[in-house]
């Protein structure tokens, strides 16, 4: 058990504060949008790429930094960003940008991972469709090859970007006759095919964060393809333990615990700041327990991944936990405002922007999304405590 | 950075638990209670042979000078054998008390005599957290008045620590003539806690705790820690349990693991207490390590692994179904750990309080 990081990590933090120190004046402000990025943002990638802060472990001949990984530096680099709370870069796509290094052939990484490292291009998920949500495998998007195209026929739901996006990773089934895990296809193709539509799709907040996306024989080369035929599931499932992976993050929840903390510090009720008021600050203190275990718990997993060892059930909870931990941050902000707490969009008296509202909404979407609360307790019950799957129900 | 176990932790750990498993079963556990025991012979010795009783004792002294975290991971062990011995007051908060505090004859007298055995140390520091029942201990030339509650280990012990009401620890001999000792019945019949009168009894002040609160407060903090600990094994036994029964127990034809209903409470079981695990390794570390850590953590892991024991003690009972209620079963020896745990040293609520002050809140 040792808390501190040895020299050579103390070192390398120092020169991530250093290269913040000198650059932050660069750094776009605000968070990363939902849309293209700006020539600025563009421009403070790029550089992060060059120093290493991002795309870090992208090999250099696909354009990234190309550094052995190494996770206790990537660590301290994002806690570095957030410390310093400057924005920090990005891989390009979490969920693709893995795949293709592992998976895709020579062609495909030289042509698709620099753009997409430098926000270039940009992407958009087809996974989720209408009548498959938590039951993915069961996806009817229908992919036909005639001659030397794809023909794609069918809708995807939940794209988020894809009004923004060049490009799609989609999941489509192209061998209707073989088991259903084994009948789907992982394909790419520009956004702009013709046959494709986005309609946004406005959620609870109040912002189209998601669109449907309708394909109508949309045509596309035969080589839009990563790995086999009839392998996208397997393909698909490597990128998406990587985003339940990032849902919870402990970093981010220990931020916006902080944010809440100044804000009771802050707001008044009768005079009296909220954190004076014993029911609300013995919420907070409930949750702050919480953050904690969480952080630690983090710091569990990334020993376990630094020494190559899997984790195990300190991760299978995170994504579950973390989730609802946010939720509940921003439940408590909500509650200890009072009305004002109600006050949304531009209204006047509004707090820190509105983003308790927003984040309670927007993370109750998280609960759902990415494999909901109740798929995730599944996982826990049968992968990491052995508990039966439930039995098929069959007719007869 | 690496927060994990060392290999020799996790071998102290896994020796302990083995032997446990042979020497401690619910069987001994049963019939130390039957006989109103809480000290029993054999585990005693088998706990002193492994030299758990002297594990935070510095090897001059006669102990085996480990950390706080290897303490831990004891009560650990020991909260998951439901284990009839006196280990929290005795064998840590009672030493944690004597080397902050103690001078060096103090020291000498007793640390060894914790460390093999033969003297076994109540700790009466209750007053000072939440004083009911009583108005407290006084210090007055040479001896206390007073009245000590929820004294742990307080039955068993053959010397005490006790907290005057200016946070003055003393040494106190339970047997000394003006000492009236009564055994608390509690739910928990595997320790022992008691209501000690003290009628003008010669004290021993433990130096390093005259006019300052520090040497009791790292005596409760710690005592918390072990306390969140042994909860934290006790835990740790309700869910396996509540697993196998799941997977074995038949209803509807199914085994009813099977069902979501009863697969998602053991799923939210595990994922509540995965996290408590980290914190209270963090908070039994930073005594050793991050000193100035110690206090709010030590609140934060009473407090919650509180919580989540309750949480999990009730609902394996419920996945046992009617079963889990009775005594048949024996699920009710770790139900009732955790619901000691949970009161002794600060419940939740006045913990989390003290939690808010640490932080100047």
């Amino acid at each position: 058990m040792d808390i501190a990081y040895n020299p050579e990590y103390e070192a390398f933090r120092v020169e991530v504060q250093r290269f913040l120190e000198e650059n932050k004046s660069k750094a776009p402000a605000g968070h990363r949008g939902r849309g293209r990025p700006t020539a600025e943002e563009q421009a403070w990638q790029q550089l992060l790429i060059k120093h290493g802060y991002a795309a870090r472990t992208i090999p250099k001949e696909y354009g990234g930094y190309g550094a052995e990984p190494d996770i206790l530096k990537s660590h301290i680099i994002a806690e570095e960003f957030a410390i310093a709370g400057v924005k920090p870069g990005h891989n390009g796509d979490d969920r693709l940008v893995p795949v293709v290094l592992e998976i895709g052939t020579e062609e495909q990484k030289k042509a698709l991972i620099g753009p997409t490292i430098r926000g270039e291009m940009m992407w958009c998920q087809g996974y989720s469709e209408p009548g498959s949500g938590s039951d993915l495998a069961s996806l009817s998007t229908k992919g036909v090859l005639e001659g030397d195209q794809w023909v794609i026929n069918g809708q995807k739901i939940w794209t988020s970007g894809a009004q923004h996006a060049d490009m799609c990773f989609c999941l489509v089934r192209t061998e209707p006759d073989a088991p259903k895990h084994q009948g789907i296809s992982y394909l790419i193709f520009p956004m702009d095919t013709p046959g494709i539509e986005v309609r946004p799709l406005v959620t609870m907040t109040g912002e189209a964060i998601f669109n449907e996306t309708f394909f109508t024989d949309v045509r596309i080369p035969a080589d839009g393809i990563i790995g086999k035929r009839g392998e996208g599931w397997f393909v698909a499932n490597a990128t998406l333990k990587h985003e339940r992976g990032s849902l919870g993050d402990p970093n981010q929840t220990e931020r916006r615990f902080r944010l809440l903390v100044d804000l009771m510090k802050n707001e008044k009720v009768d005079g009296t700041p909220l954190i004076e008021i014993p029911s609300y600050r013995d919420r907070l203190l409930r949750l702050q327990a919480r953050v904690f275990s969480m952080k630690y718990n983090g710091m569990r997993i990334l020993t376990a991944y630094a020494k190559d060892e899997e984790p195990g059930l300190p991760r299978w909870i995170v994504k579950l936990q973390g989730c609802e931990l946010n939720h509940q941050l921003s439940a408590l902000a909500i509650d200890a405002m009072g009305e004002l707490g109600v006050l949304y969009e531009d209204s006047p008296y509004l707090r820190d922007e509105g983003m308790w509202q927003q984040t309670y909404m927007l993370d109750l979407g998280l609960i759902i999304g990415g494999g909901t609360a109740q798929i995730q307790k599944n996982m826990i019950g049968e992968r990491a405590l052995g508990l039966p799957k439930e039995p098929k129900y069959t007719q007869n | 950075m690496e927060f994990s176990l060392s290999e020799e932790q996790v071998m102290l750990q896994d020796s302990i638990r083995r032997y446990l498993e042979s020497s401690c079963s619910l069987n001994e556990v049963r019939q130390a209670v039957a006989d109103g025991i809480t000290q029993q012979t054999d585990v005693w010795q088998g706990i002193s042979d492994l030299g758990i009783l002297g594990i935070i004792i510095p090897e001059e002294l006669g102990g085996v000078g480990l950390g706080f975290l290897e303490a831990a991971l004891v009560a650990e062990v020991l909260g998951r054998a439901v284990a009839p011995v006196p280990f929290i007051g005795s064998a840590i908060m009672a030493p944690v008390a004597l080397l902050a505090a103690g001078d060096d004859r103090q020291k000498e007298t007793w640390l060894p005599k914790i460390a093999d055995g033969t003297t076994v140390f109540g700790v009466g520091v209750t007053e000072q957290i939440g004083r009911r029942e009583t108005d407290g201990i006084f210090y007055s030339g040479g001896t206390i008045t007073g009245k000590a509650m929820f004294v742990v280990d307080g039955v068993d012990a053959d010397m005490l620590i006790i907290a005057d009401d200016a946070s003055t620890l003393h040494i106190v001999d339970a047997n000394a003539s003006g000492v009236t000792r009564q055994k608390l019945k509690t739910i928990d019949k595997t320790r022992s806690v008691a209501e000690i009168v003290f009628e003008s009894v010669e004290a021993d002040p433990l130096p390093g705790s005259k006019g300052n609160q520090e040497a009791l407060q790292q005596t409760i903090n710690v005592g918390r820690i072990m306390l969140s600990a042994d909860s934290l094994g006790a835990s740790e036994v309700m869910i396996e349990q509540a697993v196998a029964y799941a997977k074995e127990r038949k209803q509807f034809d199914r085994v009813i693991g099977s069902f979501q209903a009863v697969k998602h409470m053991c799923s939210e079981m595990a994922a509540e207490l995965e996290p408590c695990r980290s914190l209270v390794w963090y908070a039994a570390h930073s005594v050793n390590d991050m000193p100035d850590d110690t206090q709010l953590m030590a609140c934060h892991a009473k407090a919650h692994l509180s919580e989540i024991g309750r949480f999990v003690a009730k609902t394996a009972t419920e996945v046992h179904g009617g079963m889990g209620f009775t005594d048949l079963l024996g699920l009710h020896y770790w139900f009732k750990r955790i619901g000691l745990d949970r009161q002794l040293l600060g419940s939740p609520e006045l913990v989390r309080e003290e939690a808010a002050l640490a932080q100047g809140w």
